[in-house]
């Protein structure tokens, strides 16, 4: 190893587009993070309904998603949806497999967002709900107005780590034909494997550059948000 | 608060410093080859024909060149500990001693050779397609344009048709051949890239027998080295050992026994090949 540790960086990044691998991840993130939100809302309004089949369909979605690995979903979303059903999401291949592969992530997180969400109907206190319905609210008019909004705010730690779960999950999307950073990493393994240990750096802070801030802001978020009772 | 993340940083950064020094300074912990009871060779378990795991069991070319090397070296089949060696850690597992040795489709390269040392050739493949028992319409990587091609994330093999041959191809990637054959049988890709040999095992395992065929066309040449840890002292005997294994028949036999099925015949012109004096 005559080359300095900075002159191996790069040179990698003169060889390969990382931020462009990187840049795939993060809009895989953002695609199927939406999904999951409003999935996971709805699955936890259905799992808190005082419909016993709702509540059931619920409980069988969360635990059937939550339970199967996430690259058994992503490649059943490819080899299943696409290789078998033929079910095509756009004519441009590669952008077809993002679209698979986001709603892999996103029916896949939808499920631990259910469960931060009830998490944080969890902190709204039982008065509260008596107190809506009291004042003559049924069960959806209670859950929009007062129930959702206080759980919400409880919920912006586990949410954010849901989020921070999904932004490293993402990596699972080469399993789906997506060329996103693990993919690209292991191309670089594959070429270079004279710098192998650059390889592994550039990812593990590639990684720590996006997650940190978002722990750090859902921290504080959490902090400032909080309902104080 | 403060002071515990500083220290975690500053162990953090020095780990990561002296893993990097030590490429140079590790090559103490590699003598296990040669002395004591077993020897612990690196074989890939999931590449039908090649290397493969079945139960308890382990089959295919590169096994039995591995076993008649370690015979040659002085180890009978039962001293060998067989371990997987999944592409991306080959030369890792060289360079920190848990293998001695590595059979695993491990082409030479100028970049592997800055890191791990090799033997052989003992064997010259060449990347090829595995197309559609019934589809004649693909020859060559050439016939690829517009066509769904399927290969394994993070190989050589895609990159050089779309650089080099057909640009329009389609690339689906998987993470195993195994994937990429189902989809080729499903009928979602035309066709499936790697070394012709790899793909020979495949089109010879059982299930996919009569399916899918070898288009026999090769358009590369992939030396197959016998992975080994820099500043060893077995090179010149692993090298004797493929000579005599090139001289006895037993090569040619151990191709036959694991890849024949599938009808694939090595390029004669480059098979076998001659092994390279050890550096």
């Amino acid at each position: 190893m005559d080359e300095g540790y900075l002159a191996q960086f790069l040179s990698l990044f003169e060889q390969f587009d990382v931020l462009a691998a990187f840049w795939v991840n993060i809009q895989l993130t953002a695609y199927a993070a939406v999904l999951a939100l409003v999935l996971g809302t709805v699955l936890a309004v259905m799992r808190i309904s005082p419909v016993p089949s709702l509540r059931w369909a619920g409980a069988t979605y969360v635990t059937l998603l939550r339970n199967t690995p996430l690259t058994i979903i992503i490649v059943f979303c490819v080899l299943g949806l696409w290789g078998q059903l033929g079910i095509t999401l756009s004519a441009d291949f590669q952008t077809n497999f993002f679209r698979l592969a986001a709603i892999g992530l996103g029916v896949y997180h939808a499920a631990f967002v259910c469960e931060a969400l009830r998490s944080g109907v969890n902190t709204v206190p039982v008065g509260q709900a008596e107190a809506a319905r009291a004042i003559g609210l049924g069960f959806w008019p209670a859950a929009r107005l007062v129930i959702l909004p206080q759980a919400f705010r409880g919920a912006v730690a586990p949410l954010g780590n849901v989020l921070i779960a999904l932004i490293k999950n993402s990596t699972v999307a080469a399993a789906g034909s997506v060329a996103e950073a693990s993919g690209l990493m292991r191309t670089m393994i594959e070429f270079r494997p004279d710098v192998i240990l650059a390889v592994f750096f550039v990812f593990a802070l590639g990684f720590v550059v996006l997650v940190v801030p978002v722990g750090l802001l859902t921290t504080s978020l959490s902090r400032r948000l909080a309902v104080a009772r | 608060m403060r002071a515990r993340l500083a220290i975690a940083l500053t162990a953090a950064a020095a780990l990561t410093l002296t893993a990097c020094s030590g490429g140079d300074t590790d090559s103490e912990s590699t003598e296990g080859a040669g002395g004591g009871d077993s020897i612990r060779i690196g074989i890939k378990f999931d590449q039908p024909g090649l290397g493969f795991q079945d139960g308890s069991d382990y089959t295919g070319f590169d096994v039995g060149v591995a076993t008649y090397v370690a015979e040659q070296l002085g180890y009978s089949a039962d001293q060998i500990e067989w371990v997987e060696s999944p592409s991306a850690q080959r030369e890792t597992m060289l360079q920190t001693g848990q293998v001695d040795m590595i059979f695993a489709t491990y082409s030479i390269t100028d970049e592997r050779k800055e890191v791990v040392s090799f033997a052989g050739p003992y064997f010259v493949a060449g990347q090829d397609l595995l197309v559609a028992a019934d589809d004649d319409s693909i020859s060559g990587p050439e016939d690829l344009e517009g066509k769904n091609l399927c290969s394994v994330t993070g190989s050589t093999s895609a990159q050089r048709i779309k650089d080099e041959y057909a640009a329009g191809t389609n690339l689906l990637e998987q993470p195993g051949y195994a994937e990429c054959v189902t989809a080729l049988v499903a009928g979602s890709v035309d066709a499936v890239t790697t070394d012709d040999i790899i793909l020979a095992g495949l089109a010879a395992i059982p299930a996919n027998e009569g399916q899918v065929k070898v288009v026999g066309n090769p358009f590369s040449e992939e030396n197959y080295g016998i992975g080994l840890p820099q500043d060893n002292e077995i090179c010149e005997d692993v090298n004797a050992a493929v000579e005599q294994m090139f001289e006895d028949g037993t090569w040619e036999q151990l191709l036959e026994d694991n890849v024949g099925a599938s009808g694939y015949v090595p390029n004669a012109d480059l098979n076998p090949p001659a092994v390279e004096p050890c550096a």
